[in-house]
């Protein structure tokens, strides 16, 4: 578990020292996802990779069920950020309700495009299957 | 209990123990209601729980400095967790092997819609330049948007609040959205919740449907990599 957690920090450190030595317009976490997934991948073509938090998915303490344990209540971690709304509630006061009505007129329009695009998209593949 | 509990209060709300368990007990019960109204999206844990803190904040006139003391340490997760979106991109890599191109048209179509549209809007509703620059990473997992709005020198935190409503408000719509419009493709459904709604989105995704859920989480790992590329440049190509 502490390997596991510990592989993840890493990433992200090397993720955030690419990001500020190389003035990446990115952020370093992004770099970092990269990075496990790279090693993931890499894993399963050298055995060599295969130990400690990479030895795989039998393993229960590998960085597969750490990665869920994060992920499980992803939606707990965004709390601390939201309650700083407190601190912007002047700005609300002023912009408030434009800001909640473009923030739901974007949501929206942005839910539909999206999956309006991915049945397109798979239809006409699919399309293009049935007729070589 | 102490002669003088004002003084007992003093210490209590200054320490990081006390702002930690009201997040994590906040979270909890919420998550628990949540559970019990068998996940009807008005009862959303994050909009409930980040209303009542904000409120018990406001009622005993505590800082969020102070508050901030002690939830750092669930929000310190939010980079691990970006990390840890390495492992469902992972093991669901045959899925999106197999749905690469939709997802791919749908990654940068959405992803660009979001951008696209939320500075369009504000431009058109007159915001100021600093509130469209802090708008602009929206769709996007907060880790990742606090750190655009920063290289941008917008406003971070404002981005997070952003973020977070954002998320809030993809988590309601999209089921009703989607039953009401016919769109029964749970990939579909799951990707474009994913693109507009992030982490809050994708959770609200797994309460739904597993695939759906596989999908959101792929979108969100998808459109952190694209929205940091594409934001820094709508920013230069839409805003004058």
């Amino acid at each position: 578990m502490i390997a596991s957690l510990s592989l993840i920090l890493l990433c992200q450190l090397i993720g955030e020292v690419i990001v500020r030595g190389l003035d990446l317009p990115m952020p370093g976490p992004v770099i970092g996802l990269i990075l496990l997934l790279a090693l993931l991948l890499a894993r399963d073509r050298f055995a060599m990779l295969a130990r400690g938090p990479l030895q795989g998915q039998s393993q229960g303490d590998g960085v597969e069920s750490a990665s869920r344990g994060l992920l499980a209540h992803l939606s707990l971690l965004f709390i601390p950020a939201g309650v700083g709304v407190v601190q912007k509630l002047d700005l609300l006061a002023e912009h408030g309700i434009a800001i909640l009505l473009i923030l739901v007129v974007s949501v929206v329009i942005t839910l539909l495009v999206t999956a309006a695009a991915f049945l397109l998209a798979s239809r006409l593949l699919a399309h293009g299957e049935d007729q070589p | 209990m102490s002669d003088n509990p004002f003084s007992l209060w003093v210490y209590l709300s200054q320490s990081p123990l006390l702002w930690l368990t009201v997040t994590l007990l906040t979270y909890a019960v919420a998550d628990a209601v949540s559970l019990a109204t068998h996940r009807h999206p008005l009862a959303n844990p994050v909009l409930h729980s980040t209303w009542i803190i904000g409120a018990f904040l406001l009622l005993t006139k505590t800082s969020y400095t102070t508050y901030f003391g002690g939830a750092q340490f669930v929000h310190f997760l939010l980079g691990p967790a970006t990390i840890a979106l390495a492992v469902p991109l992972y093991e669901n890599r045959k899925v999106v092997a197999a749905a690469i191109l939709p997802m791919l048209v749908a990654l940068v179509v959405g992803s660009v819609t979001a951008i696209v549209s939320v500075v369009l809007l504000s431009e058109a509703a007159g915001l100021p330049r600093a509130i469209i620059l802090s708008l602009a990473p929206k769709s996007v997992t907060a880790g990742v948007a606090m750190g655009i709005s920063e290289s941008l020198h917008a406003d971070p935190s404002l981005t997070a609040v952003s973020v977070v409503l954002t998320g809030i408000m993809g988590a309601i719509i999209v089921t009703p959205l989607m039953n009401r419009t016919g769109i029964t493709d749970f990939r579909a459904r799951g990707f474009a919740v994913g693109i507009a709604a992030h982490g809050i989105g994708t959770a609200r995704a797994f309460q739904v449907d597993a695939v759906a859920g596989v999908f959101a989480g792929i979108a969100m790992s998808l459109n952190a990599l694209v929205t940091s590329l594409l934001v820094p440049l709508a920013v230069t190509l839409l805003i004058h």
